[in-house]
C-alpha cells in the first residue's frame, strides 16, 4: 500500500514488479477503517500484498457487475449488506467456507440466506437525529418515536434519503413495513412526507446536514450520528419508541477472484473477536458481528434498543424491493417542495 | 512519400517479428517475456499455432512487396490501400471474435485447441501493426490523389478518427445498445415509449403541478448556465482587453480559482455561507429579522455554484478571441465615425461570434454534465447527471433507464451543437491576417465599462469570500462549529516522518498518481484536440460533420456513463486495461480534448487562411506550415487546452470513480470518500493543496508557452483625458 516508488514511465507500463501475492480488495466502509484493516492484515501476512481502494456500496457493485467474468477485485469488504446480498444472489460472489460459530445470530444469518456467499461483519441500527441547537431555538420539543414525526410541528425540519438511491432510506422504508404492516406503513410514511424538507440521493448526507443545523431533524444510521456527535456537533439521537431496524455490513469473495487463498484469508482475519475490536480506534462505532469482540462504549447499545427481527431474505429480494418502491413512489413521492 | 510508406510497413513488420503481440503479465519494460520460453512476438505466436495473427502477417509483407514491385504510382497506391484495409479489418475481426475464453462467434469456423484456449489483450506488437497499416492506408489515399494528396492531413484524421472509434464510440455503444434491451433480446417499440415518457420531459411545473421531468430540468439550467457563463466570461474578456483596469493580475488568478478547486468544495462552502444555518444568511437574519429558508437546496444553489464553477472556461475561450478582435477593424469603423458602442456592437462583437458560440456551448455542456454541484445542492431539483448515477449505483440498479437518460442528455448536447452551427453560419470571422496590422483595440464606451464591472466584479468579490473560506477552513477544528486553529488536518494529510524520512501523510500516494497521470495526459489532450480543430477549420473532407460531433461526444455524456462504458468495453479483451494507468490517462484525454477542440477552432478561425496559403506557396508542406505558422499563432489556445486538461484530470470526479484502482488511486476519489465520512477538515485541506499545487503549475505552463506576439503596440487605446 504505501510502496511509494518514483513513479516512471516503467511503472506506466509494468503491472508492479514481482510482488510476493497481492490481494485486491474493494472498501466500502469509512476509510479510517479500511486502512486500519490493511495495515493490520499485512502486518499479520508479510507475504501478502494488499491493494486496497474505497468505494462506495453501489460503486462497487456496478463495477463488480461490469467486470462479471474476468474480475479485478478479489474481496469486497464492508458497506450495507443488501447490495453484497443482490451480488451473491446474481452470482457474482463465491462462498468462503469460513467458521461462522462464533457469530452472532444476525451474522449467521446473513451466511445462511446467501449460502455462504456474504457473511456479516457488524451491525448499525436505524435511528433518528436531532439538532438540539435548532430545535431549541424554535421551541420544538424533541421526537421519541418514528410516530411523532408525523406532527405538524415538525414541518419543513425532517431530511431523509430518497430509497430509490440510498440503501439507508429502503432500509427505513422495510422497517415501517415490517413495524406497521405496509399498508399503514405507507400512510405514516406519507404523513412524515409532509413535514419532509427534501429527498436526498444519498444516506449519509441528511445526518450530515442536522449536524451543521441546515435541518432539524434527520433519519439515518445510528453509527454515523455518533460519530457526528463526536466531532462536536450539536447532534442527539433517538432510538424510536416503536423499535426500529438494522443494517448489517457484509463481506464477500468476488466470483472468479485471482487470489482465492487471500481472499479466504482475509474474511477469517476480519471476522476475528481481536480485529473487529480494534474498529472504534478509528471511530466506527457499528456493533462488531463476532460474539466476543468488545463493543465500544459510544455505540449504540443494540441490547437496550427495541430491535425488530428484520427479515433480511424477504426484505433484501429483489422482487420486494422493486413492489415496495413502486409503491412508495405511488403513494410517498417525492413532493419537491422547493419549486 | 514511397519513402514513408515504406519505413511504415518496416515498422509495422519490425514489431510483428520482434514485440509481445498480446499483454504480458509483467509488462513490456520489463523483459521477462523474452525469457519466460512462451511464444509472444507476433511471428512466432503465429508459428506456435495461433494461425488467426497470420492474416497481419501477410498483409504486411504484401504492402511491401506491393510498394517495391508496382512502379505505377496510383495503383501501386490504391494496391497497398487494399491490402493495408484488410490487414486492419483482421486485426480488429480476430481480436473481437477471438477472446479470453476463445471464440465468441463462428465457433465452427474456430475451432481447434489453440483457439478454444483463447488470447489476452492486444499489446504493443498488436499496438504498432495497426498503426503501421493504418498510415500505410492514409499515406496511400493521399498518393491515389484524394485529398490534396496531403499525406500529412489524410494520416492525422485516419489516426484520429481511428482513435475516436476505439475511445468513444466503441466503449459508449456498449452502455447504449442496453437502451434498447429488453429480456435478453432487443426491442425498438420499448425505447420510444421509454424515452419519450412524461419523467424526463414532462412540463408539470408550468402548469403548476409537482414537477417538470428530468430532461427539462437540465435543459433550462443548461441554458441559464449557457447564457450566464458566457456574459460572466465575455465581461472578464473586455475588462482584460479593453479597459485600464488596475488589478488584472489579482483578476486573472480569480477566474482560473473555480476551474482549479476539486468537486464538492464549492457547493460546501456555498452550504456554510447561503445554506439555512450559513454565516451569510444568519447575519442578514438577524439584521433584517428574515426567515431563514433553505432557498440554496434547488434550482438557485445549482445555478449559482455552475456560474462560480465555469464561468471561467467562458473566459478561457473568449479572452483568446477577445484578444485577437483586430484592432484595424476597430480602427477603421472609428475613421468612418461610428463612435466606440457602434464600434463595439457592430464590429467587435460579431467578430467575436465563434467565440461567444463555443464558449455557450461548453457551459451548456459543462452544466449538462455537471455532477458535483447538482448532488449537493440539487435537493427536489432533479437533473439528468445524476438521476443517471443513481440509475447505476442506487439501491435499484437500472441500466437501461441510465442509457435512455444517457441518450436524452446527447440529445440535448446535438441539439445545442446544431443550434450553434447555425447561428455561427458560414461567415468568415478571420482577424488575424498576415498584413500590417498595427493598430489599437478600441477601448469600451462608459457604460459597457460599468456594465462589465458591474457584472465580473461581484462575481470576483465572491469567488475571494469563498476561497478565503475554503482556506479558512482547512485550519480550523471543525468548519463552522469549532473555529480553533489546528495544523491538524495537513499532517494527517501530508505528513511526513522525519526521523525515518517516510512520507506517513494519508494523502500522498493518491496525490503524486494524480499529479504523474495529468502531466501525461495533459499534453497528450492538448495534441490530439489542437490536431483535430486544425483539420476542422483549415480542411474539407468527406464526413467532416459528422466527424466534428463524434470529437464532442465523450464530453457531453455524463463521467458516470463514460466510466461504466469504459470498464464494459476494456475489461476484456481485445483491449484490456482496467485498472491500469493507461485507463485513466486514455479517459482523460478523450473526455477532455472537447475543450482543446473548441478552444483551437475559436482561435483557428480567426487566423486569415492566406497565412497558411502563403507558407504553402512557398513551397512548405503542412506539417512544416502547422509547426511554423499556425503553432506560433496558437499559443493561448494551447495554454488553455493544457491548463484545462491539466486541471481537469486532477479535479474531475464521476468518470474516474469507477476507473481508480489500489494502484492508481486519484486525488478525487479520496476527497469524495473523506466527505462522505464526514472529514470536511482533511478534504478541505487536501483540496487547498491540490489548488496550490495547479497554480503553480498553470504559472509554469504560462511561462513555457509564452504569450503570442501579434506585433501590435499597446492593446488598449488610451483614452483622451477629459478635462
Amino acid at each position: 500500500m504505501k510502496r511509494l516508488g518514483l513513479i516512471s514511465a516503467a511503472a506506466m507500463f509494468a503491472s508492479g514488479a514481482a510482488m510476493a501475492d497481492e490481494l485486491s480488495v474493494v472498501c466500502s466502509a469509512e476509510q479510517d477503517w479500511c486502512d486500519l484493516m490493511v495495515a493490520a492484515f499485512e502486518a499479520e501476512n508479510p507475504d501478502i500484498d494488499v491493494l486496497m481502494v474505497r468505494k462506495s456500496t453501489g460503486e462497487t457493485l456496478a463495477q463488480v457487475r461490469a467486470e462479471a467474468g474476468n474480475p479485478k477485485i478479489d474481496v469486497w469488504w464492508g458497506g450495507t449488506g443488501d447490495p453484497h446480498l443482490i451480488a451473491a444472489e446474481e452470482g457474482l460472489s463465491q462462498s468462503s467456507d469460513v467458521d461462522t460459530s462464533e457469530l452472532l445470530g444476525w451474522a449467521q444469518n446473513m451466511a445462511q440466506i446467501s449460502d455462504g456467499r456474504t457473511v456479516g461483519i457488524y451491525a448499525g441500527a436505524l435511528g433518528i437525529a436531532y439538532n438540539a441547537d435548532i430545535l431549541s431555538e424554535k421551541g420544538i420539543a424533541p421526537p421519541e418515536c418514528w410516530g411523532d414525526l408525523e406532527d405538524p410541528r415538525f414541518v419543513g425540519e425532517i431530511q431523509v434519503a430518497n430509497p430509490n438511491s440510498s440503501g439507508t432510506a429502503y432500509t427505513e422504508l422495510a422497517t415501517f413495513v415490517q413495524l406497521f404492516g405496509e399498508d399503514e406503513a405507507m400512510t405514516k410514511l406519507a404523513a412524515v412526507g409532509q413535514n419532509v424538507n427534501s429527498y436526498t440521493k444519498s444516506g449519509s448526507a441528511p445526518s450530515k446536514a442536522a449536524a451543521r443545523g441546515e435541518t432539524g431533524v434527520s433519519i439515518g444510521f445510528m453509527h454515523d450520528m455518533v460519530k457526528l456527535a463526536s466531532q462536536g456537533f450539536p447532534l442527539k439521537i433517538v432510538a424510536p419508541c416503536e423499535g426500529t431496524g438494522y443494517e448489517v455490513g457484509a463481506v464477500s469473495i468476488i466470483e472468479g477472484a485471482r487470489n482465492f487463498e487471500g481472499a479466504k484469508k482475509w474474511v477469517e482475519f476480519s471476522l476475528r473477536a481481536d480485529i473487529q475490536s480494534r474498529a472504534p480506534e478509528v471511530g466506527a462505532f457499528q456493533v462488531p458481528s463476532n460474539s466476543n469482540a468488545q463493543v465500544a462504549p459510544e455505540s449504540p447499545d443494540l441490547a437496550s434498543i427495541k430491535l425488530i427481527d428484520y427479515d433480511f431474505a424477504t426484505y433484501g429480494s429483489s422482487e420486494t424491493r422493486e413492489r415496495l418502491l413502486a409503491r412508495w413512489d405511488a403513494e410517498v413521492g417525492d413532493p419537491n417542495p422547493e419549486q | 512519400m514511397k519513402k514513408t510508406v515504406l519505413i511504415w510497413l518496416a515498422i509495422g513488420l519490425a514489431s510483428f517479428a520482434l514485440l509481445p503481440w498480446h499483454m504480458t503479465d509483467d509488462g513490456l519494460l520489463d523483459f521477462k517475456w523474452i525469457s519466460d520460453g512462451v511464444a509472444s512476438t507476433g511471428l512466432l505466436s503465429t508459428l506456435a499455432g495461433q494461425w488467426w495473427l497470420a492474416p497481419v502477417g501477410f498483409a504486411l509483407v504484401g504492402a511491401l512487396i506491393v510498394q517495391l514491385a508496382v512502379s505505377e504510382p496510383v495503383s501501386r497506391a490504391r494496391w497497398t490501400l487494399g491490402i493495408a484495409g484488410a490487414g486492419l479489418a483482421a486485426i480488429a475481426l480476430q481480436g473481437l471474435i477471438i477472446v479470453r475464453a476463445g471464440p465468441r462467434v463462428l465457433e465452427s469456423l474456430f475451432a481447434g485447441e489453440m483457439v478454444t484456449a483463447g488470447q489476452p489483450g492486444m499489446g504493443a506488437g498488436a499496438g504498432l501493426c495497426a498503426l503501421a497499416l493504418l498510415f500505410a492506408a492514409t499515406i496511400s489515399v493521399s498518393q491515389s490523389g484524394k485529398g490534396q494528396g496531403d499525406a500529412f492531413v489524410i494520416s492525422t484524421i485516419g489516426l484520429i478518427v481511428a482513435l475516436v472509434a476505439i475511445f468513444v464510440f466503441f466503449p459508449v455503444v456498449h452502455i447504449l445498445v442496453r437502451a434498447f434491451e429488453v429480456d435478453g433480446g432487443y426491442s425498438l417499440s420499448e425505447f420510444f415509449p421509454r424515452f419519450f415518457s412524461s419523467d424526463i420531459w414532462g412540463l408539470g411545473c408550468l402548469y403548476g403541478q409537482r414537477s417538470c421531468g428530468v430532461g427539462i430540468n437540465s435543459l433550462f439550467l443548461a441554458i441559464m448556465t449557457g447564457a450566464g457563463t458566457t456574459l460572466l466570461g465575455l465581461s472578464f474578456a473586455l475588462i482584460f482587453t479593453r479597459t485600464d483596469f488596475r488589478a488584472k493580475k489579482l483578476l486573472r488568478v480569480l477566474t482560473v480559482l473555480p476551474i482549479i478547486t476539486p468537486p464538492f468544495v464549492i457547493g460546501l462552502a456555498l452550504i456554510l455561507l447561503f445554506g439555512r444555518a450559513g454565516t451569510v444568511t444568519e447575519f442578514f437574519a438577524d439584521l433584517f429579522g428574515w426567515e431563514q429558508t433553505r432557498w440554496l437546496y434547488g434550482f438557485w444553489g445549482i445555478y449559482f455554484a455552475q456560474l462560480l464553477s465555469f464561468t471561467p472556461i467562458a473566459f478561457l475561450v473568449l479572452i483568446g478571441v477577445v484578444q485577437g478582435v483586430s484592432p484595424s477593424m476597430e480602427e477603421a469603423s472609428q475613421t468612418l465615425d461610428a463612435d466606440r458602442w457602434q464600434t463595439f456592437r457592430y464590429v467587435s462583437l460579431p467578430l467575436m461570434r465563434p467565440g461567444l458560440a463555443n464558449a455557450f456551448l461548453l457551459g451548456f455542456i459543462e452544466s449538462l454534465a455537471d455532477f458535483g454541484n447538482p448532488l449537493v445542492l440539487g435537493s427536489g431539483y432533479n437533473v439528468l447527471s445524476t438521476d443517471i448515477y443513481f440509475a447505476i449505483v442506487g439501491a435499484v440498479a437500472d441500466p437501461a433507464k441510465a442509457a435512455i437518460l444517457a441518450i436524452a442528455l446527447l440529445t440535448l448536447t446535438l441539439s445545442a451543437f446544431m443550434a450553434q452551427r447555425i447561428w455561427l453560419g458560414k461567415k468568415s470571422y478571420a482577424t488575424i491576417t498576415g498584413k500590417a496590422d498595427s493598430g489599437q483595440n478600441a477601448a469600451l464606451n462608459p457604460v459597457l465599462k460599468w456594465v462589465c464591472y458591474g457584472t465580473a466584479l461581484p462575481w470576483a468579490a465572491l469567488t475571494v469570500i469563498v476561497y478565503s473560506m475554503i482556506i479558512f477552513g482547512s485550519f480550523v477544528k471543525l468548519w463552522g462549529y469549532d473555529h480553533s486553529f489546528t495544523w491538524d488536518h495537513y499532517i494527517r494529510a501530508f505528513g511526513i516522518d522525519f526521523t525515518s524520512g517516510r512520507l506517513s501523510g494519508v494523502a500522498w500516494d493518491s496525490y503524486f498518481t494524480t499529479l504523474t497521470i495529468s502531466s501525461v495526459a495533459a499534453p497528450l489532450t492538448a495534441l490530439v484536440g489542437l490536431s483535430t480543430a486544425y483539420l476542422l477549420v483549415r480542411q474539407k473532407f468527406v464526413g467532416k460533420d459528422a466527424f466534428e460531433f463524434s470529437t464532442m461526444l465523450s464530453f457531453a455524456i455524463p463521467g458516470t456513463v463514460i466510466g461504466v462504458s469504459y470498464i464494459m468495453a476494456f475489461n476484456f479483451p481485445p483491449i484490456e486495461l482496467t485498472g491500469t494507468s493507461i485507463i485513466l490517462i486514455i479517459v482523460f484525454v478523450f473526455r477532455n480534448m472537447p475543450v482543446g477542440v473548441r478552444g483551437g477552432i475559436a482561435a483557428m478561425s480567426q487566423l486569415d487562411k492566406s497565412l497558411d496559403e502563403a507558407s504553402i506557396t512557398l513551397g512548405a508542406n503542412s506539417f512544416t506550415t502547422v509547426r511554423r505558422v499556425i503553432l506560433p499563432l496558437m499559443g493561448p489556445a494551447i495554454l488553455a487546452a493544457l491548463t484545462y486538461s491539466f486541471v481537469r484530470a486532477i479535479t474531475s470526479v464521476s468518470a474516474v470513480i469507477f476507473l481508480v484502482s489500489a494502484k492508481h488511486n486519484m486525488a478525487t476519489s479520496f476527497i469524495v470518500g473523506r466527505v462522505e465520512n464526514g472529514e470536511f477538515g482533511l478534504a478541505i485541506a487536501y483540496s487547498a493543496v491540490l489548488i496550490i499545487t495547479m497554480l503553480a503549475a498553470i504559472l509554469l505552463l504560462q511561462l513555457l508557452v509564452g504569450t503570442r506576439r501579434l506585433r501590435r503596440s499597446d492593446r488598449v487605446q488610451q483614452v483622451a483625458k477629459v478635462a
